[in-house]
């Protein structure tokens, strides 16, 4: 028996979630909603350091090891693109590193958000997946 | 909701004379012209206010490019066979065509390149080939879109030539006292847009252009936002180049043209080498051909040039100023309309504009206000237009902008306003 849920259930939450609103403004209104709960990053790191480069919108995370676990803050200039890194930090939060660097995503199909997540929008979500992924390959004590 | 329901005096006062301004323009015939506006998008009525960045195309252009491909094809200035006459002669016929819209001497100075960004750096290329010397001076202004400020950076760069950038009012408008004192026995060319892409400014040209010529400097001109708004006539403004890209006005994407004074062409190197742009060749000596075709080497977009000339034909016989009319009627109500939004930000908001509306809403995302409005069906564009030194100009990360074409409505200005009035009720 373990008590940290894994990505599959999270992300089957989420969906399940989402599937209470009928229309996309609700869903987007919901989105925006968990953006506003997202363990937010101090203002102190929204340096370049933590800064992802998207084009129209900023994103800035910072992840904090524990054992062999990661753990992320972020936020985002954009309500949207930060109700999705909420969504992906709380798939991923205090994960395995392995666990971290499978992850794929496939919910935000199901939840009608994929669009987000292609490179060619350009809201820096693409690119902090990417560097989430990073962060779990890193090593712990750098 | 109900500050535009219950518009002021002074709001109903302008829209019916800008509506009596364009009494005769059947918007609705010229969007049946149009396929693409049926479409849907989200399950909403297509709203295509993009225009800045592409425009849609007529059926008449489609026609054009499939007739070409299925009756026409072949390449152009080789062949003796009859494909490949007739495709020549459309083609040529299409220099025509565009030599009269924007009023050219003659057809040697209309050079067809792949667009405005092309015929730019063209020029820049060819000014880098031993014309510009170190300590000359280049001017362009602080509201240019990238690609006439980068190809600039470029012959600076291979040059020792130097940038000098003409400073942006508050209002939107350039510095134009500025602009004087930029001029120098050392300033070799001005290059500045004819209106703005990002904020829609149309600048005062023609005094910029006899400015920089009573200083015997050259002057390029992006003329990529003003060829699709108004009649432009490169000989009354005494412009010396002048490019502009087919895909803004109506046309197809990747073709564009670039308009220079004959002697200026002549006194131009050649930018790339290849075929059709020489006359012999050998490993001696390679001597070029004449005017245009000394700058359009390899195989051209012949069904591009082609189709652009059918695009030209079909806002000819609606007419330009029938056109610039609709437009400018479109301005006027879209900027009182959306005036009324509380928190509205209009940048630019006193300058003379052609088509496009820059705005912010309080402290709305750009990115979350195209979202939102692309899922009403409503196309416009968010972030920073390719005119980053401007943004930062005004310190903001990016702008909404709507961009107006001959096919757009008011009742489509509505939707945006109500659209944005949803966006604001959501995240203001």
């Amino acid at each position: 028996m373990t008590a940290v849920q894994s990505i599959a259930e999270r992300e089957r939450e989420i969906v399940e979630e989402f599937a209470l609103f009928d229309d996309w403004f609700e869903r987007y209104e919901y989105l925006i909603e968990l953006g506003e709960s997202l363990n937010k990053i101090e203002d102190e790191y929204k340096t370049e350091a933590f800064r992802i480069h998207g084009c129209q919108s900023q994103v800035w995370l910072r992840p904090d090891y524990r054992n062999d676990k990661v753990f992320f803050k972020a936020d985002s200039d954009a309500a949207i693109t930060r109700g999705l890194v909420a969504l992906v930090v709380r798939v991923l939060d205090g994960l395995q590193r392995s666990e971290i660097r499978d992850a794929r995503f496939d919910f935000l199909d199901d939840i009608g958000m994929n669009e987000h997540l292609s490179p060619t929008r350009k809201n820096g979500l693409s690119a902090m997946v990417e560097q989430v992924k990073n962060y779990a390959r890193e090593d712990a004590s750098s | 909701m109900s500050e535009l329901q219950n518009p002021t005096m002074d709001h109903v006062v302008k829209s019916n004379i800008s509506e009596l301004s364009d009494i005769n323009y059947d918007v609705e015939s010229v969007r049946n012209d149009f396929p693409i506006l049926s479409r849907k998008i989200h399950d909403q009525d297509l709203v295509y206010f993009d225009n800045a960045a592409t425009t849609q195309k007529p059926a008449s252009v489609i026609q054009t490019l499939t007739r070409f491909y299925s009756e026409q094809n072949a390449n152009v200035h080789r062949g003796i066979h009859t494909l490949s006459q007739e495709a020549s002669d459309a083609f040529e016929a299409a220099r025509g065509t565009i030599k009269k819209f924007i009023n050219a001497a003659s057809e040697q100075e209309v050079v067809f390149t792949t667009g405005t960004t092309g015929g730019i750096n063209l020029v820049a290329t060819a000014l880098s080939r031993g014309i510009l010397r170190p300590g000359d001076e280049i001017v362009i202004s602080g509201m240019e879109h990238h690609s006439n400020i980068v190809p600039w950076q470029m012959a600076c760069e291979y040059t020792g030539a130097i940038l000098k950038v003409i400073d942006v009012l508050p209002d939107g408008t350039l510095d134009l006292e500025h602009y004087e004192s930029l001029l120098t026995e050392k300033t070799r060319l001005v290059s500045i847009g004819h209106t703005s892409n990002a904020i829609g400014t149309i600048h005062p040209l023609k005094a910029i252009i006899d400015l920089a010529h009573s200083a015997e400097a050259l002057v390029m001109v992006d003329g990529a936002q003003a060829v699709p708004h108004e009649s432009v006539d490169v000989v009354a403004l005494d412009a010396d180049f002048f490019a502009f890209s087919s895909h803004k006005v109506y046309g197809p994407t990747g073709f564009g043209v670039l308009y220079g004074k004959k002697d200026l062409l002549e006194m131009l190197p050649p930018y790339q080498g290849g075929g059709d742009m020489i006359e012999t060749v050998s490993f001696e000596k390679t001597t070029y051909n004449t005017l245009p075709f000394k700058f359009e080497a390899g195989t051209p977009n012949i069904a591009g040039a082609i189709a652009f000339a059918a695009a030209i034909d079909y806002l000819n016989e609606i007419g330009m100023d029938a056109v610039r009319k609709h437009e400018q009627g479109l301005i006027e109500y879209g900027l009182d309309a959306l005036g009324s939004i509380p928190g509205m930000r209009i940048i630019g908001d006193g300058c003379p504009r052609a088509s496009v509306i820059s705005f912010l809403v309080g402290d709305i995302h750009p990115y979350d206000a195209g979202t939102f409005l692309d899922r009403m069906g409503i196309a416009v564009r968010t972030g920073h237009h390719c005119a980053m030194p401007l943004m930062n100009r005004f310190k903001i990360p990016g702008t909404i902008r709507a961009s107006f074409g001959m096919y757009n409505t008011r009742s489509e200005i509505d939707a945006l306003v109500k659209g944005v009035e949803r966006v604001r009720g959501i995240l203001a």
